[in-house]
């Protein structure tokens, strides 16, 4: 799936970005690389552009870009962060276990 | 760069990413010494200041240079290579000595990218590990990031003045004694392979140590594409990356090299973090005040009562400050009038040196107020939130969400809302937005509809407010060609690279009264400065336009009859009778040709201009004498000149012509170019051209 039909309140791991160079690059140097959780924060009012959660920091991208990103659900979405198998490339903690 | 070579005191770079506090940290050790301007070319500010904090005197001298908020050193435009030339020492200021890396103590993954880069590169550095306070003893520990990449790091808060003493005294004793960080990370081996290509073919002015020439192939095969718009990069460099990157197969370059590095601060996150689940009591509040601020209704009515706070200070409460400085102007050339000498000189100083100094400050109160909102919105992180709520309605538009406040803005006047447009990363967003603002109804073209409205019109027809209904339908009339205008113009001169925007919604945070003063007096000055010794010489233009050639002084008429016949005989007036031609078919005559001429110093002149024209004197726009003038004007054959239809013409054509020079001198400065002003005078006046002349050519086919 992509990152574009998440719900709000989904966790998610980055599988894949796509899309042109610039905004690809950019989007990794803030460290949207693959296997970092990502939560689907919320849309913003016309439903277009869409507030992320990564890595501690909030950040909003257009939801055309969003269809780009190749996520999938972090297993056990609802229960917690515990069992994601991560890539060792990531192997990180998740930031946003206990929030919420 | 030349004070520079004269005292030659070391140069250290503050550097970091957007949001982390750095240019208050930068205020902080510079003190009030920071000058702004521009970098060479491009319109992003450079702000050079010397460290005020400690040492003892000259021996100790440092300078320190801010640097625009990046969050990497690769780069794909001349604005984004700002940061690595000046890590090279190859923009226009020396290499520096040190520097000085600012990271967001609640960010520390992210803002550690940028230190490894810089490490990699072998470039001396010492990190100030600022917003302390925000992390409450659950941050990251300075110890542990010393030891990870063997530089010095000093724990800060820039808004508490926490640890500055000791950032001053470590940035002192390491321009002495560089320190030299360490970093081994392993890159794929494919990849390995890749950079020893394009290391080999680095210029040869740019090679240094082994390691440092691998961290420049690194930027080289992140920054250089087919399509990058980078300046002065190596012919041979730009070929071997590009061939790199065909044959790379179905590898990702990219993803390689960042990948790998984000892998390798992920390994020691444990070892940063007291805490690995960094969510800090500072993100959560932001997250409940934007439950509010963002909700679709209650984010809305907040939303618009801000921008409406924002409007009404522009319009009004600037009002008394203008009024002083329209009095003050007004009192200080009576006072010539009535001791000076008359004559050539002194009427040169009275009406073209102190009204040029005067049209200048006039708009300081609404630039100072502006950028009073303009800072307290960005420091409080709300810009941010404005962005991520208009962004779906501006991104129709081809425009930036952060262009939404500057083009508020233009309603109240163009020339604020132009330095406003500062508050765009990118040149095109900028220029796009810069083109369409004089296209808003400001404040100065009020006077005029007053005028005409009030002279041609009717209050009201039955139960309609005519009157109200212009003045409504005038405003709606401008917002519409406006978007037009942008739509249009965003498809096809000011095209640009179509790069989406990722924007950072970094948490609320109360700004700081000494940042923001900081800002509103640094813009008014740079107004000051460079457009507005434009505006005063174009006030002086136009007034010697108006006053030459002068005719002897005749005795026995009243002064009012004089000044008319001496405009009428002046450069302006028959420069009003040369372009009577183009104006006919827009129902205007040479009288009103004079008023758009002398216009052009502010729009409002054209109402005291047109009170010449006619012999009533300099009259405001409620003022009855010129109505009534006007309405007595007669064509030749004994029709009424100012019908209903060509009161409507003449507020088209006001509506969208460029008649502002303030406007075009600070264009000209905000985009370092004559090009764009030029452009946007002669758009708007051909479009102002062809909407007068469909209103009265239309009118008059439809019998009005």
């Amino acid at each position: 799936m992509t990152l574009a039909h998440a719900r709000p309140g989904e966790r998610l791991i980055v599988e894949k970005i796509g899309g042109e160079r610039a905004f690809r690059r950019r989007l990794m140097e803030l460290g949207f690389v693959p296997g970092t959780p990502v939560e689907l924060v919320g849309v913003a009012p016309f439903g277009d552009p869409i507030e992320l959660l990564m890595r501690g920091c909030n950040l909003s991208i257009r939801r055309g870009e969003a269809l780009w990103i190749a996520v999938r659900r972090a297993a056990g979405s609802a229960g917690g962060c515990d069992e994601v198998p991560m890539p060792a490339a990531a192997a990180m903690p998740c930031r946003s276990c206990d929030r919420r | 760069m030349n004070e520079r070579q004269a005292d030659a005191s070391p140069l250290v770079l503050v550097i970091g990413n957007p949001n982390v506090g750095k240019t208050t940290l930068f205020n902080r050790l510079a003190g009030a010494s920071g000058r702004v301007g521009n970098y060479p070319g491009v319109t992003v500010e450079r702000r050079p200041g010397r460290l005020r904090l400690g040492g003892d005197g000259d021996s100790d001298a440092v300078e320190l240079l801010d640097l625009p908020g990046c969050y990497s050193l690769s780069a794909r435009s001349a604005e984004e290579q700002i940061a690595i030339n000046a890590v090279l020492g190859r923009g226009d200021d020396p290499e520096p000595a040190l520097a000085l890396v600012v990271v967001d103590a609640g960010q520390i993954i992210r803002n550690l990218y940028l230190v490894l880069q810089l490490v990699e590169l072998e470039v001396p550095l010492v990190v100030a590990l600022n917003m302390i306070d925000e992390v409450e003893g659950e941050g990251p520990s300075a110890a542990a990031i010393e030891r990870l990449f063997g530089v010095p790091v000093v724990a800060t808060s820039a808004r508490r003045g926490l640890g500055l003493e000791a950032l001053a005294a470590r940035i002192r004793e390491c321009v002495r004694r560089p320190p030299r960080g360490r970093v081994a990370i392993d890159y794929p081996p494919a990849l390995e392979r890749d950079l020893a290509t394009v290391q080999a073919a680095l210029p040869p002015g740019l090679r240094a140590s082994a390691a440092r020439d691998r961290a420049l192939a690194l930027w080289a095969l992140t920054s250089i594409d087919e399509h990058d718009e980078l300046r002065d990069v190596d012919p041979g460099l730009r070929a071997a990356c590009l061939a790199v990157r065909r044959g790379a197969g179905g590898r990702d370059l990219d993803d390689e090299v960042i990948a790998t590095r984000y892998a390798f601060l992920d390994r020691y996150a444990p070892e940063l973090l007291a805490r690995a689940d960094q969510h800090l009591r500072k993100r959560a509040a932001s997250e409940r005040i934007d439950r509010v601020l963002l909700h679709p209704v209650w984010g809305f009515a907040v939303f618009v009562t801000v921008m409406l706070v924002l409007f009404q200070a522009l319009f009004s409460w600037a009002n008394p400050g203008i009024t002083l400085v329209e009095g003050a102007t007004a009192w200080l050339q009576e006072q010539m009038a009535a001791h000076l000498p008359g004559g050539l000189l002194s009427d040169l100083l009275r009406e073209g040196v102190v009204g040029g100094v005067g049209n200048v400050i006039v708009f300081l109160p609404q630039i100072l107020l502006l950028f009073f909102f303009i800072s307290l919105l960005e420091d409080s992180g709300y810009m941010a939130r404005i962005a991520f709520l208009m962004d779906r309605i501006m991104k129709a538009l081809g425009l930036h969400g952060r262009a939404f406040v500057p083009m508020l803005s233009g309603f109240a006047c163009a020339v604020p809302a132009i330095l406003a447009t500062r508050t765009m990363e990118r040149r095109r967003d900028r220029l796009l937005t810069m083109m369409v603002i004089p296209l808003m109804t400001c404040s100065a073209r009020l006077p005029v509809y007053t005028l005409i409205i009030g002279a041609l019109f009717p209050p009201a027809v039955g139960w309609m407010p005519v009157q109200g209904l212009l003045m409504v339908a005038m405003y709606l009339f401008s917002i519409v060609v406006t978007l037009a205008a942008a739509a249009v113009l965003g498809r096809t001169v000011i095209r640009g690279e179509h790069v989406p925007p990722i924007l950072e919604l970094p948490p609320y945070r109360l700004p700081d009264p000494r940042s923001m003063l900081r800002m509103m007096f640094e813009r008014a000055w740079v107004f000051l400065r460079e457009a507005g010794t434009m505006i005063l010489a174009c006030t002086v233009v136009l007034w010697a336009l108006l006053s030459f050639p002068r005719p002897p002084p005749p005795s026995g008429v009243p002064s009012e009859v004089v000044r008319q016949h001496a405009l009428a005989e002046s450069y302006g007036g028959r420069l009003g009778r040369a372009i009577e031609p183009a104006l006919a078919p827009l129902g205007f005559d040479w009288k009103i040709g004079v008023g758009i001429v002398g216009a052009f110093a502010a729009r409002e002149v054209f109402v005291s201009t047109l009170g010449l024209v006619y012999g009533v004197g300099e009259q405001e726009d409620e003022a009855i004498p010129l109505r009534q003038r006007i309405q007595a004007e007669r064509r030749p054959d004994g029709r009424p000149l100012y019908t209903p239809l060509v009161g409507l013409s003449l507020m088209v054509f006001f509506a969208l012509a460029c008649q502002c020079m303030s406007t075009l001198a600070v264009t000209r400065r905000e985009t370092r170019s004559w090009r764009w002003p030029a452009f946007m005078f002669a758009y708007m006046t051909a479009l102002a051209w062809s909407a007068s002349f469909v209103v009265y050519q239309g009118g008059r086919w439809l019998g009005l």
